[in-house]
């Protein structure tokens, strides 16, 4: 199988899951409106969380952006359970095509979906007082990121789906995992004031990485709120990039090979 | 002839199910085999194991000269697959779901918009072809999971109970439209829980129970093993059944099976048994409140080849 092969059958699966996505939009209109309501709850009901030196808005549009693409990643392993209990993927595994292009298509066209969340994010952060105080190259790099996070999360949730025997177990299987990766982080709060023990957690988390990484190329830090002094949180662009890199590296060839043995029955 | 489909002493199990027994089977070029057994026989297992789905514990596998095992990629280039839960996409309209499948065939653009339209064209489907399936009956999805099956014109054929589920009108379309690719030389495996469909669309019959097989031979020589047509008959009065048993046994080919008013006696022509039967009696006086001939059904086969009934020898195995 060549790469060109692998390419334009990934296409050939995504042009499928686009036009489903066409035909069924309740997903995509369903999908945006839950960050509106995180984005209006968290500025509105937590606004007295302290952020020292910057309003709450603008510190934590970069956790929203982050935590809702991840929650958006638990579709594509929806999207594959669905398949395999339609016994569409047996179709497919008996067709002479790529053997991850069904994967490739899904995460590809599930990204169309974290597109449409991400520009109504950004015009509901705007809205409600949320500001970008870098440069326009960098603003750019910080949305690219954002996407490239949520394609990412979607091969985690693709081996997931793949490894799970029904729909609603790759729901909340898809689900469950993200709650304490978001929530012993900086996503929603200044990390240094989380508990010591929590803190050394959450230091290492990639969650944390990827948040200080939008931040900075969004410019929505503070002085008075430092990185703490670990290597990821004082690198978080690059160790963003390595994480992310480590994350595909492992879930690419898993989801590939729970793939190959995903059966309806 | 050579063989185009040949299984060798496949077998699979599932913890202590044996869902496949060292099944060994051969398809002829351009014939039609009817795999034939009751709910868990091991006859979507085989056929999943055949179509490069499922790899078995051991035992030895090709299709048109091709290992299945060794090289699944050029054994899927040469066989069209249609499953039991007809797997079309639902939100595709019947023309995008045939056209993803000669893409994904790498049949090329224009050429797969020609297949996909002369396959809707062929399955009378062309009418509805740009609504989404979802909005189709039944048969229509069939027919169109079929066509998908058939989109790279292979020459091998993998049908799983193609017809389960079908209202009867449809499931007689769906049996033309088998037929005329039989015609044209497909070699075909195909599984069905009904004796009637192997009888119609199979050249061979190989009845599987619990991952082996227990029998084979065309429609004609399994019948004669199982006594050809049945003569049913129900008693009006419980108390002459025991007559009726003692005045009609020496009209059958085997031992009647006697249930509650209900005499079944296998007989090997049907309308002499059934007049003899009728002769007598009446001479006798006894009234009946039904009686009539009825064809062997897959029960009938299994009773008299197992000595067990027709019903789900094993529970289906789940997602290993």
């Amino acid at each position: 199988m060549t790469l060109a092969m692998t390419a334009s059958d990934g296409w050939t699966v995504a042009r499928r899951n686009i036009f489903r996505m066409a035909r069924n939009p309740e997903v995509v209109i369903w999908s945006t409106i839950q960050p509106i309501m995180f984005i209006v709850l968290f500025v509105y009901v937590f606004d007295s969380i302290p952020t020292p030196g910057i309003s709450y808005e603008e510190y934590v549009m970069a956790g929203i952006f982050a935590q809702t693409v991840m929650f958006n990643s638990a579709l594509t392993g929806v999207g594959l359970a669905e398949d395999i209990q339609k016994g569409i993927i047996d179709r497919f595994r008996a067709l002479p095509m790529a053997r991850s292009a069904v994967l490739i298509g899904r995460t590809t066209s599930d990204l169309v979906n974290g597109l449409a969340q991400l520009a109504v994010m950004v015009v509901v952060g705007l809205a409600v007082g949320w500001r970008t105080s870098s440069s326009p190259l960098e603003v750019l790099a910080g949305l690219g990121l954002i996407l490239l996070i949520a394609y990412v999360f979607s091969w985690i949730s693709a081996a997931v789906g793949l490894s799970v025997k029904s729909v609603e177990v790759a729901n909340s299987a898809g689900f469950v995992w993200m709650f304490p990766v978001t929530f012993v982080s900086n996503v929603f709060v200044d990390i240094n004031q989380l508990t010591p023990a929590v803190r050394n957690i959450a230091i290492w988390n990639p969650m944390s990485a990827f948040v200080a990484a939008i931040r900075e190329l969004f410019g929505n830090t503070s002085e008075e709120i430092p990185q703490p002094d670990v290597w990821p949180l004082q690198n978080p662009v690059l160790a963003s990039f390595l994480w992310l890199a480590l994350i595909l590296a492992i879930f690419v060839p898993l989801s590939v090979r729970q793939y190959k043995k995903a059966s309806s029955r | 002839m050579t063989d185009t489909i040949v299984a060798h002493e496949l077998v699979k199990t599932y913890g202590d199910v044996r869902a496949l027994d060292s099944l060994s089977l051969s398809v002829p070029e351009g014939t039609v085999l009817g795999l034939l057994g009751p709910n868990g026989a091991g006859k979507t297992t085989a056929l999943r194991v055949l179509t490069t789905l499922l790899r078995p514990d051991s035992g030895s596998a090709a299709v048109a000269g091709i290992d299945v095992l060794a090289d699944p990629d050029r054994a899927r280039e040469v066989i069209g697959v249609s499953g039991q839960n007809a797997a079309v996409d639902e939100y595709l309209t019947g023309f995008e779901n045939l056209d993803m499948i000669g893409r994904l065939y790498h049949l090329g653009r224009s050429k797969s918009r020609d297949r996909a339209h002369a396959l809707l064209e062929q399955f009378q489907l062309s009418e509805a072809a740009d609504r989404p399936a979802k909005t189709w009956s039944g048969g229509m999805r069939r027919r169109l999971d079929l066509a998908g099956a058939l989109v790279a014109e292979p020459p091998v054929l993998f049908l799983d109970e193609p017809t389960t589920g079908l209202d009867p009108r449809s499931r007689t379309d769906l049996w033309e439209v088998i037929g005329g690719l039989v015609q044209r030389g497909t070699t075909l495996l195909l599984t069905t829980q009904y004796l009637e469909e192997a009888e119609r669309l199979a050249d061979d019959i190989m009845v599987i129970d619990r991952g082996t097989a227990i029998a084979q031979g065309t429609a004609d020589e399994l019948k004669a093993k199982v006594g050809g047509e049945r003569l049913e008959i129900i008693a009006r009065d419980e108390d002459d059944v025991a007559t009726i048993v003692s005045t009609v046994s020496n009209l059958g080919s085997d031992k009647p099976d006697v249930g509650g008013r209900r005499i079944c006696l296998p007989v090997v022509t049907g309308p002499t048994a059934l007049m003899e039967a009728l002769r007598r009696l009446d001479d006798k006086g006894i009234e009946l409140n039904d009686v009539g001939l009825r064809r062997p059904t897959l029960d009938d086969v299994f009773l008299s080849l197992t000595g067990h009934a027709a019903e789900e020898s094993e529970p289906t195995p789940t997602r290993p």
